[in-house]
């Protein structure tokens, strides 16, 4: 039986009250759920406050590039699809650095859950304005107020016909523990979008200011399937901010296109140098 | 060299240059010669003008040369642009497509259009009617051109292979009947026939990489690389390959980390525009010791530079990429067998020190087809140097990816094997894989990092030197420059000189001391170099303290042809 406790206890960077700790709570909670071992699990992250995460718990980790969570984690999914094979990543890796991943990688949609933790703000370079910032947040850099449209980050990913779309809150654990169990088992990519407070430069999205608006949907109203209601749905912001699942597409996996991975994952198929011969033969 | 010959076929792009060309050098490869092949072409599908050029003889050749025997011109600018070149040979030409302004002996008619839809009823049967020409002209037999369009056509049925037959036997017979004498090079088929491949420096290492038991490529296509890239994919099926096309360089790296680092024996295939965009993975392969192979096949720069043209000009580049210092492998192949025995070896070096190996090349190898001994995949061995679960369980002590040991290496184990988990960081990290920012600890893991560099300088071997040790002039060059180089040791000897070629494929880290054993001869050593700075002229001085006395170096987008060199060392006064 796998335990918290198999996943270790580390000392972390994040500040004191960051969203940061609930959601790290709410993935290892999740593995020992599915009863995942530890070995068995491999986290790839990108760059970030957030990206940090695969230190403070024990399993198999790629801290990689800002922006490039997503391509290592493709790369190892397909290396070793038996792994469990989980992104982390901000919503500056993710949406901006890393935005020409995120759109081809939901194209591709192998067998990965991102979970992206969403500040709406760049916690790690000391708050500038991300892609999912609302209009008129003061930064630094944006003094004038951010005036650039932010990024829906569900309603694009259902445009792309994401495998599975949720949202989660680190301000509610036992719902975002559930949300990543789903997206583990789900087979295709999954995204778990996170609203997660910046206690330290996010002063317009608190805890406070979260926790008045949002909402789990016990029923979403709608087949899980039905694109257009999914992203009607997913337009859904302001005073109510839904939380929950909101599109899943059962679709083939990446991995499940590939026909030389049905005999057992690619690392361990032994070169077959007798093949070698007849293609050489072939230009004689 | 009894025979040689040189064979140029000039053309719009669409023009079926290309299988003209191939067909023509299988045939004369199936008669017993040797045979070289380049192609010069323009980055565009359709129009303008290209050309293929087929060199042949009875003893290895491994370049190309500047006077033409044999144009077969298929556009007015071949006449135009490539007439003067041919100073004692043939220029066939179908008059009733190409007007022909100053009409000379050397042109001779052969209607080809004419002949096509007489014979064969279509005119798409005229490239076969000039196959034929041509084979006639040489003054050889046309059972071997029947054999390889049988071969080339098989998949199209027997109607249209005797209608390819048909035509390029109306060609052949058009010769024997109207060119004065029957035919014009009394060329006779060499009398020893050897097993050679016909093959390319792209295909060479694709078949490098299959044999290594490549697993996994990841690349976004970009000329002259993407070669080899469909080279693996079209046999992805048969040896257990993924291959998947990335949607950018930065992704095709990151996923070629990403699938080592889980166990996959990883390549990534790119060109120098698309390797600027990777440079920021090549510093993640080198400070989270993932191995990496990377095909990187030059063309000239700077940005899109000359497309489907030629350079070595990104030696430095390769050097310096990315932030930091940190150790990698460069191997540089001369000829296709070096593309598929060192694109093998890249993967082991890869394996061994968990760096980041590149093997350059440049379009000149990539596309030219060479004429070579038979490859011998047994000579290729596969050493991965994993931790094996046994040895694994019985370690007495809590794993460590980046364990400081005597020759910087690590024990390697991978993410899934049981009683352990594996941790890689891009940030500087501790033994364990997680983030470490202490000082003491960086310059641990530095040293530990650039220690590999030295053990694996200590096994790169010595320069192969062609030619003479003594000899009093030596040309150095580097990769793909070795035939035309060679060639210029052999004529030069021929004339009563002594001159030798020092040439390195095991560029990066230098085997400094055995570089300078070899060069320490000659009175005059020259650096032959396709790029208009010396790169590699350079990398001598820096990593070995060699001085060179002179260079020679093109830069225009095309390879070195023996002539050019020679003309160069006779401008510079050194012969
Ligand atoms: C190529 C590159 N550019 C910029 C940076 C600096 N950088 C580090 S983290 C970061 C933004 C992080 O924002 P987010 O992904 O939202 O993560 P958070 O810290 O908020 O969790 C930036 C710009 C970097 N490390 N690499
Ligand atoms: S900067 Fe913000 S996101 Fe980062 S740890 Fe602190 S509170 Fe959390």
């Amino acid at each position: 039986m796998v335990s918290i406790e198999d996943y270790g206890k580390y000392e972390t960077a994040w500040c004191p009250g960051c969203g940061n700790f609930g959601i790290l709570k709410a993935i290892k909670q999740a593995l020992v759920n599915l009863g995942k071992e530890p070995h068995e699990v491999l986290i790839a992250s990108g760059i970030g406050q957030s990206s940090k995460l695969p230190h403070y718990l024990k399993c198999n980790a790629f801290n990689g590039l800002h922006g490039r969570s997503l391509p290592p984690a493709t790369g190892a999914k397909v290396a070793n699809h038996e792994l469990t094979v989980l992104a982390v990543t901000g919503d500056g890796d993710c949406y901006g650095e890393g935005g020409n991943h995120f759109l081809h990688t939901v194209r591709r949609n192998p067998d990965i859950t991102m979970i992206v933790h969403d500040n709406q703000i760049y916690g790690l370079t000391k708050g500038q304005a991300s892609p999912t910032s609302e209009i008129g947040m003061k930064t630094k850099v944006q003094t004038h107020g951010v005036f650039n449209m932010p990024l829906n980050p569900l309603s694009l990913a259902i445009s792309l016909d994401c495998s599975f779309v949720s949202r989660g809150y680190a301000g509610n654990i036992p719902h975002l523990t559930s949300l990543i169990e789903k997206a583990i088992q789900h087979k295709g990519l999954s995204l778990v979008d996170v609203l997660q407070p910046c206690v330290s430069f996010n002063k317009l999205n608190t805890f406070n200011w979260y926790s008045e608006r949002v909402y789990e949907m016990e029923d979403t109203g709608y087949e899980l399937n039905d694109r257009v209601k999914a992203f009607e749905r997913s337009l859904e912001w302001g005073d109510r901010i839904p939380l929950g699942v909101f599109y899943v597409n059962d679709k083939p996996s990446f991995e499940e296109h590939q026909e030389v991975l049905q005999s057992g994952p690619l690392y361990r198929n032994k070169p077959e140098k007798e093949k070698i011969d007849p293609l050489i033969d072939s230009f004689i | 060299m009894n025979i040689d010959l040189n064979l140029k076929i000039g053309g719009a792009a669409g023009q079926g240059l290309q299988t003209t060309g191939m067909t023509l050098s299988k045939t004369l490869k199936k008669s017993g010669f040797h045979v070289f092949a380049t192609q010069y072409y323009l980055s565009r599908v359709r129009g303008g003008h290209n050309t293929f050029q087929i060199r042949i003889s009875d003893s290895p050749v491994y370049a190309m040369t500047e006077s033409v025997d044999l144009l077969l011109a298929l556009d007015a600018a071949s006449i135009e642009q490539h007439m003067a070149e041919v100073t004692d040979g043939v220029v066939v030409v179908d008059k009733d497509v190409i007007e022909v302004k100053e009409d000379q002996n050397s042109v001779f008619h052969v209607p080809m259009l004419k002949i096509a839809r007489d014979v064969c009823g279509d005119k798409i049967y005229s490239n076969s009617v000039s196959l034929g020409a041509v084979i006639g002209l040489l003054c050889l037999e046309m059972s071997d051109l029947e054999t390889i369009l049988k071969l080339s056509f098989r998949k199209k049925g027997e109607e249209i292979i005797q209608k390819n037959i048909a035509a390029a036997r109306a060609g052949y017979d058009h010769v024997k009947e109207n060119y004065p004498g029957g035919c014009k090079f009394a060329v006779s088929e060499p009398d020893q026939k050897d097993d050679l491949m016909l093959i390319n420096g792209n295909e060479a290492v694709g078949l490098g990489a299959l044999a290594a038991g490549v697993q996994f490529l990841a690349a976004y296509p970009m000329t002259p690389s993407t070669g080899v890239m469909t080279y693996v994919a079209a046999n992805a099926d048969r040896f257990n390959v993924v291959v998947e096309q990335a949607e950018d360089e930065i992704a095709a790296l990151n996923m070629v980390l990403g699938a080592s680092f889980a166990g996959a024996r990883s390549m990534t295939t790119t060109s120098g525009g698309g390797f600027a965009l990777m440079t920021e993975a090549l510093g993640l392969a080198s400070i989270t010791e993932t191995p990496a192979v990377i095909f990187l096949c030059q063309r000239p720069g700077p940005a899109t530079g000359l497309p489907t043209m030629t350079e070595q000009g990104d030696l430095q580049f390769v050097l310096n990429a990315a932030q930091g210092e940190f150790p990698r492998c460069i191997l540089a192949p001369g000829t296709p067998e070096e593309c598929f025995y060192l694109t093998a070896e890249a993967f082991n070096i890869a394996d061994r020190y968990h760096i980041p190996v590149f093997v350059m090349s440049d379009q000149y190898l990539a596309d030219s087809l060479f004429t070579l001994p038979r490859f011998d995949a047994s000579r290729v061995e596969v050493e991965r140097h994993l931790l094996t679960d046994q040895e694994l369980r019985t370690k007495n002590e809590e794993y460590r990816r980046y364990k400081i040991t005597p020759v910087g290496i690590s024990p390697r184990a991978l993410p899934g094997q049981v009683g352990t988990v594996v941790v890689a960081d891009s940030d500087e990290h501790d033994e364990f894989g997680h983030i470490n920012e202490d000082p003491d600890n960086r310059i641990k893991m530095n040293d530990k990092r650039m220690k590999k560099l030295e053990v694996l300088r200590e096994e790169m071997p010595a320069p192969k030197i062609y030619g003479r040790p003594d000899a009093s002039i030596t040309l150095i060059g580097w990769g793909s420059t070795f035939g035309p180089l060679a060639e210029v040791v052999d004529i030069l000897n021929e004339k009563g000189r002594s001159v030798n070629l020092v040439h390195f494929t095991h560029i990066h880290p230098l085997p400094a001391e055995e570089a300078r054993n070899s060069l320490s001869k000659a009175k005059k050593t020259i650096c032959v170099e396709n790029n208009s700075t010396g790169q590699f002229a350079r990398m001598l001085k820096v990593d070995a303290g060699i001085d060179v006395t002179g260079h020679v170096l093109r830069y225009d987008g095309k390879p070195f042809s023996p002539e050019f060199i020679i003309n160069a060392l006779k401008e510079k006064e050194v012969i």
